[in-house]
């Protein structure tokens, strides 16, 4: 095992127990981390310890790979010491909640809609956790590694929007598109 | 300026604006809530042009990936294959020789004075301020030239390869990038002269979208938006890599985060990135352009050509691609939005495991609402236009 950094060191002081691993890799400082309590941990980060710039969102599946099935991945920046980091929160498969960190940092409205839209992991206390890239028909989470690749989504009809002004002959155009789909509503 | 004081009695009108409004250069949705004319509510939808390209990443080798980064933020494409370059490299270990950085940093400049000509122009020409536009777009085409020159193709370049650089810089690169930076300057000369003191120009981009810094960093802004807010982030300056660290250029930083200080930001960052360009280019060492490392580079078409090794080495890259040990590593550089980051997985094997972009603008779009909350309709239209939304790098 590589020796830890004296940041790491440091972080894995601060934040106790919640830490799993702290490893270093390619120059890249990284902690693996408790998803208990994952919102008191990163107040911990930013308040206490400086990193005041959420750089990135995202996840990755170890589909039969690893256990717990997802991880989330976090980069943050600490200004100040221009030192970055990156936080791994393993997250399993059978019940994949994380918190959300959008009461922290409001960057990650969107960061986190697009993981749950291409994973499918939800975000605890997410203000607004909708789709966000795809649509909301779309049936499934296509970046994970079940997915296939060439896997076709079924048409949906034009969705209704209330209160807008509707043009008679293509609206007698969609209702046409309705019943060709055979669509129920 | 903020409509705070209306007299006459509304109503909330609900209106959407989008996806294909002939103002804003990109195909995106404004869900707005109105009174009157101030926006209420606004809720940004994304993803029209959503293709999957983390996934289709996957399905292609590490080499295959190169043009794929390119049509994520085609106006500085350059950007883009350097960053992912730069990320696989990390992961594998390797440094290129010190030719390779410095050509490198010259094509990373020369895309984001791409990247900020576009950006400039087009939101002052939906100003009215169309001669700008067009002037821009002169001083644009002066780039593409080189580009063109260089790589062989005008937008999606794919010119940077893992381990080095396509092929050398033509002979006669230096005096043509010296003959378009004097073109460029006048023509930016004349622009200046053109918008600094234009009323309309400042009234329509002047404590418009304000944004404090507290809250540019709250909402991950990088590049000139959070710069224009007052903070000096820059990636380059933060993270040197490549050679930027020999390099002697400022950061230029705003103070009131509006789009007048954005707009002015990218104007002071074309004068930096030609300095930057000017400076490479005296300094460019002669050398090679490729790392030494058979499992990476392909062989000289020779030996392919001639040998049955070559040949076969040839093959193995094309067909399994090149070998990246397994592990995960980020990687960012400085785009022409800000930070465009890289996170790699790899599982040893010759395809990316998963393959994620930073995308500067999507985290800029995620912004737009605390932007334009209390401003008039009209407004969308040059804040949007600061904020440079690519619809290739925000969908994905």
């Amino acid at each position: 095992m590589p020796e830890t950094s004296s940041q790491l060191t440091h972080i894995q002081e601060k934040l106790g127990a919640s830490v799993i691993a702290s490893i270093q890799a390619q120059g890249d400082d990284v902690v693996v981390l408790e998803r208990k309590e994952l919102r008191e941990s990163f107040r911990r980060l930013k308040d206490e310890l400086g990193f005041d710039l959420l750089s990135d969102i995202t996840a990755v599946d170890y589909w039969q790979k690893k256990e717990p099935r997802f991880e989330v991945v976090y980069q943050i920046v600490c200004r100040a010491k221009r030192s970055r980091l990156r936080l791994r929160v393993p997250v399993p498969e059978d019940d994949p909640t994380v918190d959300s960190l959008t009461p922290l940092w409001r960057g990650a409205n969107f960061l986190e809609r697009e993981v749950w839209d291409l994973y499918g992991i939800r975000f605890t206390d997410h203000p607004d956790l909708r789709r966000i890239l795809l649509y909301d028909e779309f049936q499934g989470h296509p970046l994970r590694k079940d997915y296939p690749v060439n896997l076709c989504q079924p048409r949906v009809p034009e969705r209704h929007v209330d209160g807008t002004f509707v043009d008679e002959r293509s609206h007698n155009k969609l209702l046409r598109l309705q019943k060709s789909l055979g669509a129920k509503r | 300026m903020k409509a705070d004081n209306l007299e006459l009695p509304t109503e909330i009108m609900e209106l959407q604006m989008g996806p294909s409004h002939p103002a804003t250069h990109g195909t995106i949705k404004f869900n707005l809530k109105l009174e009157g004319e101030k926006v209420r509510e606004c809720d940004v939808e994304v993803g029209f042009l959503h293709r999957g390209f983390d996934k289709s990443c996957e399905q292609a080798t590490w080499t295959q990936v190169i043009p794929y980064t390119d049509r994520l933020n085609y106006a500085s494409s350059l950007i883009n294959n350097v960053g992912y370059a730069l990320a696989v490299e990390k992961l594998i270990g390797a440094e290129t020789p010190p030719r390779c950085q410095y050509i490198r940093v010259i094509i990373s400049e020369l895309a984001r004075l791409f990247d900020h000509l576009t950006c400039c122009g087009m939101a002052a020409s939906e100003l009215g301020a169309i001669t700008v536009g067009f002037y821009m777009i002169e001083a644009r085409e002066l780039i593409t030239r080189i580009i063109e020159n260089l790589t062989g193709a005008r937008l999606t370049v794919t010119y940077v390869r893992i381990g080095g650089v396509k092929h050398d810089l033509p002979h006669d690169f230096a005096a043509q990038v010296s003959s378009a930076f004097t073109t460029i300057r006048k023509l930016l000369d004349d622009c200046e002269r053109m918008l600094s003191r234009n009323r309309i120009f400042l009234d329509r981009m002047s404590n418009i979208g304000v944004i404090s810094a507290e809250t540019a960093l709250n909402y991950s802004l990088t590049g000139p938006i959070l710069r224009a807010s007052g903070v000096d982030y820059d990636v380059r300056k933060a993270f040197p890599y490549l050679v930027y660290d020999k390099m002697d250029f400022e950061v230029p930083v705003g103070s009131r985060g509006d789009n007048y200080d954005r707009f002015l930001c990218r104007m002071r960052e074309i004068e930096q990135s030609m300095k930057i360009v000017d400076q490479a280019l005296q300094q460019l060492p002669v050398g090679p352009v490729w790392i030494d490392d058979p499992r990476i580079v392909l062989p000289e078409k020779e030996k392919v050509y001639g040998s049955i090794e070559g040949l076969m080495h040839h093959f193995k890259i094309i067909m399994e691609g090149i070998l990246v040990p397994a592990g995960e590593t980020y990687f960012a550089v400085e785009g022409g939005n800000g930070e465009l980051g890289f996170y790699i997985v790899s599982d040893g094997g010759g395809k990316p495991y998963r393959l994620r972009v930073r995308p500067p603008c999507f985290i800029a779009m995620g912004a737009f609402a605390e932007m334009i909350t209390g401003y008039m309709v009209a407004d969308i239209i040059p804040t949007f236009g600061m904020i440079n939304m690519i619809g290739g790098e925000c969908d994905r």
